[in-house]
């Protein structure tokens, strides 16, 4: 089948989607957008988040078909040109990234909850990554990186 | 005298190249990484590309009577289907024997032993296909104790070996000590998954001159490439390898998964071949740490000064060897802690068993011993009346001294030090983020009761009995834009610890040239041996150290000159004056040197005494953990984490940092979570679902202290970070929860019902 | 495989009048698993992201009507004063993620044992609404399962929505996992104080081949509790409705863990819930 939206910013068109494909399979084998993480295809560990239609959701959870015709936000859409985003900033002074596998799923994460909470507690901020697995940093360096980017966002 | 006599003081002490040893300087892939660009190997896209897929065996042992691949390749966008009839060379792989079929012939040996593989037009054709192909079983009884196998009239895993893969034993002093304080236990571990993210994967391209290209995840490149081009019956140079992007390892990524598949696929199809496991395929397609019992016996005098150890280490290899004997000698000489102990009777054992086949991760054996010998420690402490610091220092090994294998402890050795570090630290806070069940709303403070717990734990750093072990390195000066450059080219594999950062800062520092480009890694160079055993730092660093120096000899060679040294971007005589600039050298050509590298050589161990220089550098951790325990509901979250470790020279602190922090979370992983539970040879639970690993509501901040003293022989002093924090945090949990609940845990990861209703 | 997007809620039921196959997805949460997994390859996947209306929740005639699509995280910021009990589930759902995703009517309808939304709609006596192009029905939560991810729903019907009234009482939910979030409950526990009638809601989750009441257990605390003085909970009933809790239970051993836990921390979740919402009544 062939699905259309819009994914950062631009009309996008993938054809010949199989029916029971995923969104994250789409986005990065389909439309050039292998950004977002494939690391459980379940929904445990986050590398896969990006916007749908402004919130946060785990893009293996949701079939392509249901993205037609929504707006789609990945890793890819939040740094301009050059210019890398006050939280995907953060990251890289914070030496919150080891692998990175787990990173733009979380770099995601993290603009949403900075968004909504511009300046969380320590416990907002693990509650609100709780979906967003890391196998490398032990999530200290992650939790730096988060209260960075909300100082520098202030 | 030679300049490169003197190179490495001049080095450190002269240049003032920011990004050099010392400091932390931004990863050079890291802006890739938080913008989603950077390409692991499953991001991987070649025109004209199709996709693998494997179809494994359902049963943990069963006789192979039948493959009919017919109704696989019926079905429309399939290109091939491949047996192990279609592997043109070695039908068997291994890293330490050769016993691992490529594809299943005979006899299948554990759940998920590849059978078959396919290539089709889309990975879901691909999956279906395989899922069409008949294959005849005739199912056998797995043998899945590891007790029974070790036995001398079991039944084989193998019928052309015993089940015991290797047998390491050690003697030291009288085996026949006695004790005035005598204490033992029985202590398993579980079998933990190394749970990377990035699952196994890769791109395989086949070549015009008849061989392949691959482009994989892996943590080295030249032991694949003779494992792949051994069994594709190819020449090596015909099998190239470029790491792709890694997303994470941690051992598992030692052995072979879809390697030799994606060949046999891309040269049969002549099409481009990705490969990507799924999770569930990632829990079958990788080894894992061995699950071991161990038994310990500590005799000591009214003190606690310890006056014998004796122990049985068995481990569980599962259907292939993979590296158990490694790991296995890894448990045997490190099994007894870093304490001095005058008489010991070690004897650590690893066999066959139908169960998963089980190899590297992160700590290699001292993991499993240090939560048996810590436990010890602890009990030992109770039994004499002491603290379990105290109980540690006491006996805590110091420099000069001896290993039970005899191995003098070289360089500074600071077990007390590390200790009293810990110990030192004020308290965990008293009020908690969270409480035991964090947002589940288990508990107001009902049942909470606090316990603290100490642990810390020996590690060798390298490969080690007497192997030949090196590193490859490619350094090369010039002029790009008008500007001094350097490109560091070696085959190590970047996992995501940090050693692209670390190579560019060793260049830096040793050239002073701010300009480093590290290459890509592939097999054009030679090997770099593995990205494991904390060795990367180590062995490329200091090939990369030493190839600089080479380097910086052949440019001052140029000059012709008595007693000069390169300083920042100038040449200076023994006087001090400047007498040529870095860009006026290097208008004549580039300057390049290739250096293979070696650490001082180890040797094997005596095969009765388990007597011997066998490693090349050990390393030390210490940890405090601080825990709540919800004691009704059986629930723990860790407070707080106190650690100390020795890195002898952080050559990048924040990456260091990051090391600690990440080891941690694994040991708390298998403390309180990580199991691959395996039940008649079947696991259960291979899935993020029920495979838990810690999320950051699991993780409690840490505090670090990071020393730096020196270690004898190592390029700039540094010791391997990598692994001691994944050991000691094991036993410091576990001996916090204890001090909480009063519950001789003798097993990980802890479950609830250890502490309720299944108390011993 | 088909994709059918409905875009009305007559032309989804219609399609799963012809279609009985065809499975309905919404958050995905469970549905693409089975398909990332491999584990089911439905003819047709149902969306009913665009059914308008699914996603929203009402007040109907006294009660709250909770539409099958409205996510667990608008739950929890939009029905926390009404719904308490099951805004507290909806926060031990996954992560936010999963809870930007997840409905109370692919809960349901999956019908797994274990599901976070189905022990507080026990609690708080709740009746599913389902429809089909024969028409619509409401059956209660408490009749609706019927065995291990199995219902009462024939092969032609949706979930529209769930009925229940608000809250009127204090009411918990409590669930035991290994791990500190996101975690698949080993056991939960919903409560519900309903002070008019004097009455208590249980819902057991993880611990029975589907969500379940306690009735002995409800029966037991409505007959103890000082309704009328208000009195402090006395210990003794606290311990004796964890009992009966965890007496209704029917448990299984499985890899998250054991029949005997199980029994054992519905009986303190139990206890503990009920402490909570007593004090919480009487102020």
């Amino acid at each position: 089948m062939r699905v259309r939206c819009k994914v950062n910013g631009a009309d996008r068109t993938a054809d010949d989607v199989w029916e029971g494909e995923s969104l994250l399979y789409m986005l990065r084998e389909r439309l050039g957008l292998p950004g977002s993480k494939n690391a459980c295809e379940q929904g445990e560990c986050g590398s896969c988040t990006v916007y749908l239609d402004g919130t946060p959701v785990c893009s293996c959870l949701v079939a392509a078909g249901q993205a037609a015709g929504r707006e789609v936000v990945t890793v890819e859409g939040l740094s301009s040109g050059d210019g890398l985003s006050a939280v995907q900033e953060a990251f890289l002074q914070a030496g919150a990234v080891q692998c990175g596998f787990c990173t733009p799923g979380l770099v995601v994460a993290v603009h949403d909850l900075l968004e909504r909470s511009p300046e969380p507690s320590d416990p907002q901020i693990r509650e609100a990554l709780a979906g967003n697995l890391c196998r490398c940093t032990g999530y200290e360096k992650i939790m730096e990186a988060v209260r960075l980017a909300a100082r520098g966002e202030r | 005298m030679s300049v490169l006599d003197e190179g490495g003081a001049i080095a450190a002490a002269d240049v003032d190249a920011a990004g050099g040893v010392g400091e932390s300087p931004p990863r050079p892939d890291g802006r890739l990484k938080v913008t989603g660009e950077f390409a692991f190997s499953s991001d991987l896209w070649a025109d004209d590309m199709v996709w693998g897929a494997t179809l494994r065996s359902p049963h943990p042992r069963a006789r192979l009577v039948s493959v009919d691949v017919g109704p696989a390749l019926a079905v429309p966008g399939v290109l091939a289907v491949l047996t192990h009839e279609d592997v043109p060379g070695s039908r068997r792989y291994g890293l330490e024997h050769v016993d691992q079929p490529v594809l299943a012939f005979d006899e299948v040996r554990y759940q998920g032993e590849p059978v078959a593989v396919v290539a089709a037009d889309h990975p879901e054709v691909a999956a279906r296909a395989a899922s069409l192909i008949r294959v005849g079983y005739e199912v056998l009884p797995p043998l899945v104790d590891p007790e029974a196998a070790v036995l001398p009239d079991s039944a084989r895993v193998h019928a052309d070996r015993p089940n015991l893969l290797r047998h390491v034993p050690i003697r030291k002093g009288d085996p026949e000590a006695a004790a005035e304080v005598v204490v033992s236990g029985v202590y398993d571990v579980g079998m933990q998954d190394q749970a990377f993210l990035g699952p196994e994967s890769g791109l395989a391209i086949p070549a015009e001159d008849g061989g392949v290209d691959l482009y994989v995840a892996t943590q080295w490149l030249h032991v694949d490439q003779l494992q792949v081009s051994a069994s594709l019956g190819l020449p090596p140079e015909k099998v190239r390898f470029t790491l792709a992007g890694v997303g994470g390892a941690f051992g598992g990524r030692e052995d072979l998964s879809m390697q030799i598949h994606a060949c046999l696929l891309a040269l049969r199809t002549g099409r481009p071949v990705k490969m990507v496991y799924g999770r569930e395929e990632s829990f079958f397609g990788h080894v894992h740490r061995h699950p071991a019992r161990m038994w310990y016996e500590h005799g000591a005098d009214k003190n606690g000064r310890l006056v014998y150890v004796k122990a049985r280490i068995l481990l569980d290899g599962g259907a292939y060897a993979s590296s158990s004997g490694a790991v296995a000698t890894n448990a045997a000489t490190l099994g007894i802690g870093p304490y001095n102990v005058p008489n010991v009777v070690m004897d650590s054992k690893v066999v066959y068993t139908n169960n998963p086949p089980c190899g590297a991760m992160r700590g290699f054996g001292a993991v499993q011993a240090c939560f048996g010998y810590e436990s010890q420690m602890d009990k030992l402490a109770e039994a004499v009346g002491i603290g379990p610091v105290e109980i540690r220092v006491r006996n805590a090994m110091e420099e000069g001294d001896r290993m039970p294998t005899g191995q003098v402890v070289e360089g500074p050795t600071p077990v007390a030090e590390l200790l009293r570090l810990v110990e030192g630290k004020s308290p965990a806070p008293a009020k908690p983020d969270f409480l035991p069940g964090g947002t589940a709303n288990t508990t107001r403070g009902e049942g909470v009761v606090r316990g603290v717990g100490y642990g810390i734990g020996i590690k060798n750093v390298g490969f080690s009995g007497g192997l030949d072990d090196f590193s490859t390195a490619r350094v090369r000066l010039e002029l790009i834009g008008g500007r001094p450059s350097v490109l560091v080219r070696t085959a190590a594999a970047e996992v995501g610890q940090g050693l692209v950062t670390v190579l560019a800062q060793i260049a830096r520092t040793e050239l002073g040239v701010a300009q480093v480009t590290i290459a890509p890694a592939d097999t054009g160079i030679g090997s770099a041996g593995s990205t494991s055993a904390s060795r990367q730092t180590y062995m490329t660093g200091g090939a990369t150290k030493a190839a600089c120096e080479a380097v910086r000899e052949k440019l001052l060679a140029r000059l012709d000159g008595p007693g000069l040294r390169l300083v920042g971007e100038r040449v200076l005589d023994a006087g001090g004056e400047a007498v040529a600039s870095l860009v006026e050298l290097l208008a004549d050509g580039a300057v390049e040197a290739t250096v293979e590298w070696r650490h001082r050589p180890t040797s094997p161990l005596d095969p009765e005494t388990g007597q011997g220089d066998a490693h090349v550098q050990y390393a030390f951790a210490a940890h405090r953990a601080t825990v709540d325990v919800d004691v009704e509901l059986g629930l723990v979250r860790v407070v707080e984490i106190v650690t100390a470790q020795d890195v002898g020279k952080a050559i990048n602190p924040k990456a260091v940092e990051g090391q600690i922090h990440g080891g941690t979370a694994q040991g708390l992983g298998l403390a309180l979570l990580e199991e691959i539970q395996v039940r008649d040879g079947l696991v259960r639970n291979p899935s993020f679902t029920d495979y838990l690993l810690p999320t950051i509501m699991d993780m409690p901040p840490m505090r670090l202290d990071v020393l730096e003293l020196a270690a004898p022989h190592s390029p700039y002093g540094l010791r391997g970070v990598g692994e001691p924090p994944n050991i000691s945090s094991v036993p410091a949990i576990v001996a916090a929860i204890r001090a909480a609940t009063g519950i001789a845990l003798t097993r990980v990861p802890v479950r609830p019902e250890h502490l309720t209703v299944e108390r011993p | 495989m088909q994709f059918l997007s409905p875009a009305t809620w007559a032309e989804a039921l219609a399609v799963k009048a012809d279609l009985p196959d065809a499975t309905p997805i919404a958050g995905g949460t469970d549905v693409m698993v089975e398909l990332n997994f491999r584990r089911h390859r439905p003819p047709a996947l149902l969306d009913l992201t665009r059914v308008p209306g699914l996603a929203s929740w009402s007040l109907e005639g006294g009660r709250i009507r909770v539409g099958a699509g409205l996510p667990y995280s608008r739950i929890m910021d939009e029905l926390g004063g009404r719904l308490p009990g099951l805004a507290m589930a909806s926060r031990t759902v996954g992560s936010p993620q999963i809870r930007n995703r997840g409905t109370l009517g692919g809960n349901l309808g999956s019908a797994s044992p274990a599901g976070d939304g189905h022990p507080p709609l026990l609690a708080g006596g709740a009746e599913v609404e389902l429809a089909s192009v024969r028409g619509v029905r409401t059956v209660p939560v408490a009749e609706f399962f019927t065995g291990p991810k199995r219902s009462v729903m024939a092969v032609d019907e949706l979930i529209a929505a769930v009925l229940v009234a608000p809250a009127e009482g204090p009411e918990q939910f409590a669930k035991v996992g290994t791990r500190n979030a996101m975690v698949i409950a080993v056991g939960s526990f919903a409560l519900a104080l309903h002070p008019s009638r004097q009455a208590v809601g249980t819902g057991v989750g993880s611990a029975g081949p589907t969500p379940l009441r306690a009735p002995e257990a409800e029966e037991f605390a409505a007959a103890h509790l000082p309704w009328e003085s208000r009195a402090a909970l006395d210990p003794e009933t606290a311990r004796r409705f964890g009992e009966l809790v965890s007496a209704a239970a029917s448990p299984i051993d499985d890899v998250r863990g054991s029949a005997a836990y199980r029994r054992h921390a519905l009986a303190v979740l139990a206890r503990r819930t009920l402490t909570w919402a007593w004090s919480e009544l009487c102020g």
